[in-house]
């Protein structure tokens, strides 16, 4: 009997609790004059470097908005964090907590692959936007199928599509790559597998080998695959690490003595955080970007004066201002504030609906010109995001580390979108099947609301 | 096996395991979250709660009752998922209460593979030759077919359907969760006051003298880890299918860290207690989410990185003195804790769970 009445005791008592939790969900008074972001940071545990930074610019940028502009068109932007240390569940409660946030949410960033992986069914069934800047799913470009997932500026096949042709203008055109070994380092998590295929597509296309080789998160120790890379030879490395796994490549590189100029890194890998660790292991590293680093660009100078100025810079280190991470950040806070204005301008200046976001998000187009506008001229190139195409075309840079700071080696490059578009759309024609998704009639669509 | 050699002690067990209690508890997670609960609650509570609490109770027969240490309980977990995924996938018309228990099956059949060195190992040993599972499924996930040729790894979980119902709402997964997690609960329940049940303990307190008064140390040593694999593979399938909906077995799925994590299930809920494993995992769900709600209540303007690392030295401190002042965990803290409130220290035999002076013997 006893035994009985405490188990309902312990019952009853996380119930309350449950019950208290749910209860101390989002007090604060509604404001039609606000647009709110939910914030998934990390800014602990292994990949503190990229959470700090990115969402460190991204915060940053919205300061600038508010503090110069007084928000957009009048409607002040606010936000909230919670931290997720880069982890699935945590990503997914934090989702939980902040969707019944008044206002409601008007884009979701969580920028990890495992978290928007895990929200894409419920932010689709909620009709809110998520952008995975540079990374996510790679068919998720095509928005007939993923209505509001964004991987905006370049997915992770533009991004291997870019890599490919320099290796290439490496060995003086792409028709060289014949016969050439490539070894594709990768993180041990959806992020890192991603690319393998496609990249062994490539292989396929220009008559390379390829060999996928795994570094198990977080990546402190690689003495083993450095020992493999020693006896397969490669002719080139492609470095698709995150956080510590880069710092230790480069050094451990270093010590089995492969060539600096023969590896490469991915947008994840082209920080500074990724180098500095690496001391003089990192010099004459390469690795590609959608955004130059420097604070040279009127923007950055702007959230200096402004924002740093006032002593409201979200990042406690002031040299990391400009950083990769920070430019990330920043570019992603400008597309996500020119989204809105697009919306806005069609719904009126006003809170959006995440629905009106995602309208705002697909009509993003902003060319040379619109970018030099805003402030960004240098920083990044272009974007056009459509309803088929919710990439945006956005093009790639190769920027090279001196030992101080990253400067670009290469002019924009343009990945080879032609190629890959079919293989998105069976992707994405393969995940409709299986979720019993009805493909969007873009054209209509866009008739229907003239 | 069990029903022949249980015929001794079948009638307290059964009249022992449906208690007013037991029925109040059901009767009160069925009904009182949908009344008052919130999307939040069911997704980002009750769900890990359920899954966690059930793989829990499947290393806690294994390592509780039986005391074979093992460190690779998302493995199994990964095992129940994918296998699930797969079935559901590839075997057309198939019903999905089938392919779930098809999967636990299955998982079943791998940690029988993987308690081969159970014969030889006991402790620590063991504990390391379960990392070998650990590591071999996240190797085997790296087979294209095992994704369904997902790039990334990442799949999908397809939605619940049972007899033709889809079930939709969080809710209904709910419920689903609730009513295999309470079935295999039961079924936990009356199996360790079997015999077979009591071979286990007897295998755990001593082996040589379990082998010298006649317990069958190698069937009871495979029937301890087929179940406990099945059970974990079965919370595997909940983990996939009614929380996260996505499955993943590498970092940030079913990793090292997960297996931990249902180790410390038990070791705060209590070894060798059913609701041992429920409480744990309600702990290790509800006790960070509190925290960081208190933190972010009280520290506003603290960055969200250091409210976490100072949560994550509470609950480390906290987990330290739990194994301090209470080594046999919140389920024997809140048997004391009762005992006091109700002031009476007289019959306290009787007080004490049935399934603890089992535990205890």
């Amino acid at each position: 009997m006893t035994k009985s009445f405490g188990m309902g005791r312990g019952y009853l008592k996380s119930l309350a609790l449950g019950s208290l939790i749910a209860f101390s969900l989002g007090a604060t008074p509604s404001s039609a004059e606000e647009q709110y972001f939910p914030l998934q940071v990390y800014r602990q545990g292994p990949y503190a470097a990229g959470g700090t930074g990115f969402f460190g610019g991204m915060i940053d940028y919205m300061n600038l908005i508010n503090m110069r502009d007084g928000g957009v068109n009048g409607v002040k932007l606010t936000w909230s964090e919670c931290e997720t240390g880069y982890e699935v569940e945590k990503g997914v409660e934090c989702y939980q907590r902040m969707k019944d946030h008044n206002p409601p949410p008007g884009v979701w960033t969580p920028l990890s692959v495992g978290i928007s992986y895990a929200m894409t069914d419920k932010i689709t069934a909620d009709q809110v936007p998520l952008t995975t800047i540079n990374h996510g799913r790679t068919e998720s470009s095509d928005g007939r199928v993923f209505k509001y997932l964004f991987p905006l500026l370049t997915n992770s096949g533009s991004e291997t599509s870019a890599i490919v042709q320099y290796i290439g203008s490496k060995f003086g055109g792409m028709e060289n790559l014949k016969g050439k070994k490539i070894v594709i380092l990768f993180h041990g998590s959806p992020y890192g597998k991603e690319t393998t295929p496609l990249l062994k597509q490539l292989g396929e296309k220009y008559g390379f080998e390829v060999k996928d080789i795994e570094v198990p998160h977080p990546g402190a120790e690689q003495g083993s695959q450095w020992l493999e890379i020693k006896r397969y030879k490669p002719d080139f490395i492609i470095l698709r690490g995150w956080g510590i796994m880069n710092p230790v490549a480069l050094k451990t590189a270093r010590r089995t003595g492969y060539p600096i100029d023969k590896i490469v890194g991915n947008i994840w890998s082209n920080s500074e955080e990724d180098v500095k660790p690496a001391g003089d292991a990192g010099i004459g590293y390469t690795a590609v970007t959608t955004q130059t680093s420097g604070t040279s660009s009127p923007i950055l100078q702007d959230i200096i004066k402004t924002v740093y100025g006032a002593n409201k810079g979200d990042l406690a280190d002031k040299s990391r201002i400009g950083s990769v991470y920070h430019n990330l950040g920043i570019v992603n806070g400008m597309l996500t504030v020119e989204a809105m204005r697009v919306a806005q301008k069609k719904f009126g200046n006003k809170m959006l609906t995440g629905d009106e976001f995602r309208w705002g998000l697909e009509h993003l187009n902003l060319d040379e010109a619109a970018v030099d506008k805003v402030g960004a001229k240098g920083l990044f190139h272009s974007i056009n995001v459509t309803c088929e195409n919710h990439e945006g075309n956005g093009l790639l840079i190769f920027q090279k580390w001196d030992g101080t700071k990253y400067e670009p080696v290469t002019d924009w490059i343009k990945p080879d979108w032609a190629m890959l578009r079919p293989i998105i759309e069976n992707a994405s024609a393969a995940y409709a099947k299986e979720k019993g998704i009805t493909p969007r009639n873009c054209a209509e669509e866009e008739t229907a609301q003239k | 096996m069990i029903v022949t050699s249980a015929s001794s002690s079948s009638s307290r067990a059964t009249n022992s395991l449906i208690t007013p209690g037991v029925l109040f508890i059901l009767a009160a997670a069925y009904t009182i979250p949908p009344l008052i609960g919130s999307e939040y609650l069911f997704n980002a509570i009750l769900a890990p709660t359920l899954a966690l609490g059930l793989a829990a109770l499947g290393l806690n027969l294994l390592t509780g009752y039986a005391g074979q240490v093992s460190l690779a309980s998302a493995a199994f977990m990964a095992i129940g998922a994918f296998a699930a995924y797969n079935l559901t996938l590839r075997v057309p018309d198939i019903t999905m209460v089938v392919s779930f228990i098809l999967a636990g099956l299955f998982a079943a059949a791998i940690g029988l593979i993987f308690c081969l060195p159970a014969f030889r190992l006991r402790g620590f040993y063991l504990a390391i030759s379960t990392l070998a599972a650990q590591f071999f499924v996240q190797w085997a996930t790296n087979f294209p077919w095992v994704t369904n040729y997902s790039p990334s790894g990442v799949i999908d979980a397809p939605p619940i359907s049972i007899f033709g119902y889809v079930v939709q709402t969080i809710q209904g997964k709910y419920f689903v969760a609730l009513t295999i997690v309470a079935l295999l609960t039961i079924f936990v329940a009356r199996l360790v006051r079997t015999q077979a049940g009591l071979n286990f303990i007897a295998i755990r307190d001593n082996e040589l003298a379990a082998k010298v008064i006649g317990v069958p140390v190698l069937k009871t040593k495979l029937l301890v880890f087929a179940i406990s694999s099945f059970i974990i593979g079965i919370s595997g399938v909940l983990w996939a299918f009614t929380y996260l909906g996505t499955i993943q077995a590498g970092y940030g799925g079913f990793d090292l860290n997960r297996s931990f994590s249902v180790l410390f299930c038990i070791i705060i809920g209590g070894l060798a207690t059913i609701r041992g494993s429920y409480l744990g995992a309600a702990f290790m769900v509800a006790f960070p989410l509190l925290l960081s709600r208190v933190g972010g209540y009280l520290f506003a303007d603290l960055n969200a990185g250091i409210l976490e690392n100072c949560q994550k030295i509470i609950i480390g401190a906290l987990i330290i003195l739990v194994l301090i002042f209470e080594p046999d965990g919140l389920s024997a803290l809140i048997d004391r804790m009762w005992r006091k409130i109700t002031g009476a220290n007289k019959n306290d035999k009787e007080k004490t769970s049935d399934l603890q002076t089992i535990g205890n013997t």
